[in-house]
């Protein structure tokens, strides 16, 4: 009997094996499946819209132009609301990971997680009883003291349901998920590090702007991503507090606004009837190609400093 | 440079634990001081007393005086922050910042103190710290590559470059060697040997023959038992102490015939 004759050995597989590479299998398939499946329902449902004519989009002469405010409007909102939350999810995150005694961390951590507990509407409504009346007289102010910077220009909305109070309301929406993930990011930043930063003399912000926020950076634009995703997909808070009209602007105070894709499906959706319900649609699919692109360019950032990441 | 260290009735405690009792001693500057001893009897927690770095830790404190050249590190209104710069740390474990590259993590410290530098200044720096850790010329063709695409060895030797950029008065070495291979641990104590001149070198080390290779003086620490505070023993030139020393317990330790 020759050598090549002699049987292959192999690793004897156990049904254990089986099972979970059988489990881990499906799952992960069904999660694409899903996704291809969302993808072929809004493209197939979005091709007649693409070629409408002006009779059914409400003023507008093609469905890019009624789209676009609508694209507009939602990168703006979510952009604001990503703009003022991140510094405060930021510093809470570090003030609970590196300041804070350890008991108020915890219960700190348990309010946060809290707040993503709370259901959008009642944030919606929270923006409309509470915030907007609460802003106003900050809007009148900005727009009397600094309105000479375009963005707070006059004349300001009377009843403060701007675009800037749907962007606190969405801020306050997406700051605990910014700021749970955050927060686990900084407690994971070897211990080592820190050391190594205050044994040479680093005070401790020093120590968290060398080893804490650079070791922490991917964990903080994934975080930064997925709360934009939030914000860009979120409807009924924007719904309920934004009168939209369309229209491309970037001023904060007046009360001719931009509306959103998705608060504008959930206005127009009950009515919809026919080939409005394909422009609908379509508008979503615009939506998930957006949110599709921001976090396809937030894995290009990650990935350009991957020999800087501390992961080798 | 290069100041002398009076240590006066130290203890320290965590929480209500005391983790070192009662030591009193003398380095001097200009020379290589090793701290020998069975794990958990100390020499760690002593050594970072050094530079206020135990204060990392949440409950630790320190009774007595610790004078760097007349100076009480724990006289009140004296910054730890300051103290760290004057008193540099080499761990244990290599710990190059990773987001950083090799030229930047030299940089480090220095950049803490005075961050406004000229290019030049800046890389007359990183050269005269990476040869002054027998780097340079392994290094300094890539200079902005990641510190931690290095070995262990050159990882090591980065940290102590990047200790030796801030030109402090005394280097504190926590085991530099014990994460690594023996070449790297003859570089970095050929190194240890030329810093020497420079500066004042404080080493804990398991390693009883790196000791004797490497220190002008030995002090020995040893605990009772489990619970009990770590105590110095005997601290004597490094010749005696593995020759003939007084206490008997530092004889079975030296010789191996400890516990």
């Amino acid at each position: 009997m020759t050598a090549s004759a002699a049987p292959r050995l192999r690793a004897k597989t156990r049904p254990g094996d089986r099972v979970f590479s059988g489990t881990a299998i499906t799952a992960g398939s069904v999660i694409v499946a899903i996704l291809a499946a969302v993808a072929i329902f809004l493209i197939a449902q979005s091709i007649p819209a693409l070629t409408v004519g002006a009779d059914d989009l409400k003023g507008a002469d093609s469905f890019w132009s009624y789209v676009g405010p609508l694209v507009f409007g939602t990168l703006w909102a979510a952009g604001l609301a990503l703009v003022l939350a991140l510094p405060v999810a930021l510093g809470i995150a570090l003030f609970i990971s590196h300041y804070a005694p350890r008991r108020l961390a915890q219960a700190l951590g348990y309010v946060i997680d809290l707040l993503a507990a709370v259901p959008s509407v009642v944030f919606g409504l929270w923006g409309i009883k509470v915030l907007a009346p609460m802003v106003l007289p900050l809007y009148v102010w900005l727009s009397d003291n600094v309105g000479w910077i375009p963005l707070f220009s006059g004349p300001v909305s009377g009843t403060g349901r701007t675009i800037l109070t749907v962007a606190i309301v969405l801020a306050v929406m997406i700051l605990p998920i910014i700021t749970a993930l955050c927060r686990e990011v900084f407690l994971q930043t070897p211990r080592l590090h820190e050391e190594a930063a205050l044994a040479l003399g680093a005070t401790r912000w020093e120590m968290i702007q060398m080893a804490v926020l650079p070791f922490g950076r991917p964990g903080i634009i994934s975080a930064a991503m997925l709360g934009l995703g939030r914000a860009l997909g979120e409807t009924m808070a924007v719904a309920m507090v934004l009168s939209p009209s369309v229209l491309i602007s970037f001023v904060l105070l007046q009360s001719q606004n931009p509306t959103t894709i998705a608060a504008n499906i959930a206005l127009n959706f009950p009515e919809a009837h026919g080939i409005g319900v394909n422009v609908l649609i379509a508008t979503g699919l615009v939506l998930f190609v957006i949110t599709f692109a921001v976090n396809a360019v937030a894995r290009v950032v990650i990935n350009s400093r991957k020999a800087f990441s501390g992961a080798n | 440079m290069s100041k002398r260290i009076v240590v006066d009735d130290l203890n320290v405690f965590y929480g209500s634990f005391k983790a070192v009792e009662d030591v009193t001693l003398a380095i001097e500057p200009r020379t290589v001081t090793a701290f020998i001893g069975p794990s958990g009897c100390g020499k760690s927690t002593f050594l970072r007393t050094l530079n206020r770095m135990h204060e990392v830790i949440p409950g630790a404190r320190v009774e007595g005086k610790v004078l760097l050249d007349g100076d009480d590190l724990y006289a009140p209104g004296v910054d730890p922050v300051l103290v760290r710069r004057q008193v540099g740390m080499v761990f244990q474990r290599p710990n190059p910042f990773p987001t950083m590259s090799i030229r930047d993590n030299v940089l480090a410290g220095v950049k803490l103190n005075n961050r406004r530098m000229s290019k030049g200044d800046a890389d007359e720096l990183v050269e005269k710290s990476l040869q002054g850790a027998n780097l340079w010329n392994e290094v300094k063709d890539r200079l902005a590559k990641p510190g931690s695409g290095l070995s262990g060895g050159q990882q090591q030797r980065l940290c102590i470059a990047r200790a030796i950029a801030v030109e402090p008065d005394v280097i504190l070495m926590d085991e530099p060697c014990s994460a690594l291979d023996p070449i790297s641990t003859l570089a970095i104590e050929d190194l240890i040997e030329e810093m020497k001149n420079d500066y004042t070198i404080v080493i804990v080390t398991h390693n009883m023959q790196q000791a004797s290779r490497v220190s002008d003086r030995t002090a020995f620490f040893n605990i009772a038992g489990t619970g009990k505070p770590g105590k110095l023993i005997e601290y004597d030139d490094t010749a005696t102490m593995f020759s003939k020393p007084s206490v008997q317990a530092t004889e079975d330790y030296v010789s191996g015939r400890f516990g």
